[in-house]
């Protein structure tokens, strides 16, 4: 039987967000006071959910133990007390929680093959959190319905 | 279609073994789960389900009435209970996260009137969660 197991992480980090596409001007409208020249940091978490058939020996949909030293690995100690935007991937991107969300997802799904990564929720404060990629099992959900928005 | 989610808590304890293996295979596998003292925790149950808004009474389902269910299905039989020695699934079954969402699905498919029980969620701890929907 397929069942899903989620964990959850955090981490705390710094970014700004600015765009060379945009002027100064265009980045201090758009971005706010996320746009402030100094950065400002927050204490992320991420939400991890993979998914797969429950092992008859183990009860378990993989190994938590694998899960948590991949995670680690991956993205712990590659973020947790730094600037997202001194990172590579963030050197043409923008480090909004969106693409950071992505950015996760690619890392992860490349490096853990225990299970199926099935969605990275990332909360960047308690108010604002990202999901992606929005589940299979939702999306059918969200089919079912015929229309994302009351007409 | 909408969705509703109830809450519920309980308590108990548990230990990971499989009797096909050995000692050090149990514990090389469960780490300190395995300890056969068993150990607990405060799980919260989130039940999800889906329906139509009744027009008359606005509701998709009468909350006092999943309230009961998850009550007389679930926390009476899991709450302050060893789940491997008095809970009947989990004699055969070791009760992981994944295992105890299956098993509360198990107990409530079919027995919520006027809805489909949509998602089975159990956190073992606020950073640990297993999800079923009833997927084969």
């Amino acid at each position: 039987m397929r069942a899903y197991l989620g964990r959850r992480y955090r981490f705390s980090a710094s970014h700004r967000l600015h765009s060379d596409a945009f002027t100064d001007a265009e980045n201090q409208a758009i971005y706010g006071k996320c746009n402030n020249p100094y950065g400002h940091g927050h204490n992320y978490t991420i939400e991890v959910v993979v998914g797969g058939n429950v092992d008859p020996a183990t009860g378990m949909v993989c190994n938590l133990v694998e899960l948590d030293s991949c995670v680690q690995k991956e993205i712990l100690d590659r973020f947790d007390h730094t600037n997202l935007n001194t990172q590579a991937f963030f050197q043409r991107t923008v480090p909004t929680t969106e693409n950071f969300n992505i950015e996760v997802h690619r890392l992860l799904q490349a490096a853990f093959k225990q299970a199926e990564l099935i969605s990275i929720r990332v909360e960047e404060t308690s108010n604002n959190s990202f999901e992606y990629p929005v589940p299979m099992i939702r999306q059918r959900l969200i089919a079912k319905q015929g229309r994302t928005n009351p007409a | 279609m909408i969705l509703l989610t109830r809450k519920a808590e309980f308590s108990a304890s548990h230990y990971y073994w499989n009797d096909a293996w050995s000692a050090e295979e149990n514990e090389r596998v469960f780490g300190k789960c395995s300890n056969r003292n068993g150990h607990g925790h405060n799980y919260t149950l989130e039940v999800t389900v889906s329906g139509e808004i009744d027009p008359v009474s606005g509701f998709v389902v009468d909350l006092k009435e999943l309230k009961d269910v998850l009550e007389r299905e679930v926390v009476r039989v899991y709450d302050h209970r060893h789940l491997n020695l008095e809970v009947p699934e989990f004699k055969t079954a070791i009760p992981t996260t994944e295992n105890i969402a299956l098993a509360v699905w198990k107990r409530l498919d079919g027995k919520i009137p006027d809805v489909k029980l949509h998602r089975v969620r159990v956190y073992e701890l606020p950073d640990l969660f297993a999800d079923y929907y009833g997927e084969p």
